[in-house]
């Protein structure tokens, strides 16, 4: 019997198993998936949950509901990997052996490599909604709040979801507009980088979407650190800003297990071929997703699109072919921008977001880098599929490759 | 695709300054760049910019993080040695592309 094991039941490992179970003969093939967490999010609708738009029930459902039969499913934590043993070390002990891996653990936030950051205004007056936990809290805190200095701050990238800080400011907007204080919040984003986003056109055309809505841009601040007395972010250019109700998006690094397997970067990403996905370490290791150091954006569409390729890779290897597919790095974003629109954009490795519509040249229904109605419906939608289509790996209409047609130059 | 004379020699630049061949520098041309941007280099300078350039080689990110994690300098004293915008300024002098450290 030839074993094939996921680490991870996030998105990744989910619609991997799906897609491995479909093509794996059962009576040749064992297939095992680990993770620690029994729940399964809906990660891009944390971001509604400060609103009151979404609650948590909208965003849970078991992982057991999204793995199919016929696989073995274990609980826990795992201790490492040894990639030169072909077994997996779990937390109690047990060793899984596999003839091919796939890395699929995700990425996590840590507030801690901030100092002040977790501190004695943890959940009071400082938030995070990249965690149930913070969206949540930070639900309970606007309720009450009546208004001040509400400070948005990117610790550091890379980051998952890097449209998500944009979002949140312009629900913020939107949210205490309807609420009629919008006279009383200042809002502020503070970023790592020069502009609102990393590519330039689009970084243009959020900027002065920022610009329109009030909301101030503090670019090129690289936190070092938060004084909790004085209320105060600190840069390490000892740049100072002052907030009343801080929504931080702390540093991100992948799980410490792929540290400690010897199989990472200083931040624990692991490390593997952009293009193959495989590892840089073991030719039957292969990674997807957040968990990978892959230049491209944190994201579910992403996710989604390294799937097709892995599928087709990771077949590769098992037949000792050579790898017929490539990942072009294409990642698809539904961009809130507030008051029921929202933007779109679809970029990868080598190409910026540009204009046009989507996926429908010249038709749409969706339009890139450009607000309207029909790209709120779009995101709004996109639970749905996430739920139904995507986690059980069924096609969908958009190709892995990012096209040229329906973009303008 | 620009050109720029440093030190006497012809270099393939960028419109904002960045070498478009990273194999065109040279420890000599680093010292000029960096005296535009207002720095003297010092070893603690120069081990910065060749552990840049050679995690740039490999293909690996580019981040402030890496540089303070690197155990040449921290983070403060990256600041330090290149002022205002680290990354960016160290980049530009170890004759690199401008980082895309951020997706």
């Amino acid at each position: 019997m030839n074993r094939l094991l996921i680490l991870g039941a996030g998105t990744g490992g989910t619609i991997m198993v799906n897609k491995m179970r479909k093509i794996l003969a059962h009576d040749e093939w064992d297939i095992t998936i680990v993770d620690q967490h029994k729940i399964h999010y809906y990660q891009p609708g944390f971001l509604f949950i400060p609103f009151g738009m979404y609650t948590r029930q909208d965003v849970v459902k078991p992982k057991t509901s999204f793995i199919p039969l016929g696989v073995n499913v274990i609980f826990q934590e795992i201790d490492h990997i040894d990639g030169k043993g072909n077994h997996v070390v779990l937390k109690d002990g047990i060793s899984l052996k596999y003839d091919f891996l796939i890395i699929a653990t995700g990425t996590r936030v840590v507030p801690d490599e901030t100092p002040g950051l977790n501190g004695p205004l943890w959940q009071k007056n400082i938030f995070d909604f990249y965690t149930i936990e913070g969206a949540v809290a930070l639900a309970e805190f606007f309720k009450t709040w009546p208004g001040g200095n509400l400070v948005l701050n990117i610790a550091d990238v890379p980051i998952k979801c890097p449209v998500a800080p944009l979002e949140f400011v312009m629900f913020a907007d939107a949210f205490f507009v309807e609420r009629g204080t919008r006279k009383n919040v200042n809002i502020a984003y503070s970023t790592p980088m020069s502009g609102a986003f990393t590519k330039p056109r689009a970084s243009k055309v959020l900027g002065s979407l920022l610009e329109e809505k009030n909301i101030s841009i503090i670019p090129d601040f690289y936190l070092e650190k938060v004084d909790n007395e004085k209320k105060v972010l600190v840069s390490y250019d000892e740049r100072e800003i002052p907030f009343d109700c801080l929504v931080t998006i702390p540093v991100h690094k992948g799980d410490e297990m792929i540290g400690r397997s010897g199989l990472g970067d200083e931040m624990d990403f692991a490390k593997a071929h952009k293009h193959t996905l495989q590892s840089d370490f073991f030719p039957n290791i292969f990674v997807i997703g957040d968990a990978g150091n892959f230049p491209t954006s944190k994201a579910g569409s992403v996710v989604h699109f390294q799937a097709d390729v892995l599928t087709e890779n990771l077949m590769c290897a098992i037949e000792n072919r050579p790898f017929t597919e490539s990942f072009d790095g294409h990642s698809n974003c539904y961009i809130e921008t507030g008051f029921g629109k929202g933007a779109l954009i679809d970029f990868n490795y080598d190409t910026e977001p540009l204009p046009g519509s989507f996926p429908f040249p010249g038709i749409g229904p969706f339009g890139l880098l450009k607000e309207s109605r029909m790209n709120h419906y779009g995101k709004l939608m996109f639970r749905w599929i996430y739920w139904h289509i995507l986690l059980k790996g069924k096609e969908m209409p958009i190709d892995s490759k990012m096209t040229m047609a329906g973009k303008k130059m | 695709m620009a050109q720029k004379i440093i030190a006497g020699v012809t270099v393939e630049v960028n419109e904002e300054g960045y070498f478009t061949n990273p194999e065109q520098w040279t420890r000599v041309l680093a010292s000029e760049v960096a005296q535009e941007e207002g720095i003297q280099l010092s070893d603690r300078h120069y081990a910065v910019l060749e552990f840049l350039r050679e995690r740039f080689i490999k293909g690996e990110n580019l981040t402030i993080r890496s540089v303070g994690n690197s155990g040449i300098t921290d983070i403060k004293g990256f600041y330090g040695l290149f002022p205002g915008a680290p990354m960016k300024k160290a980049a530009k002098i170890a004759g690199i592309p401008k980082p895309a450290s951020c997706v």
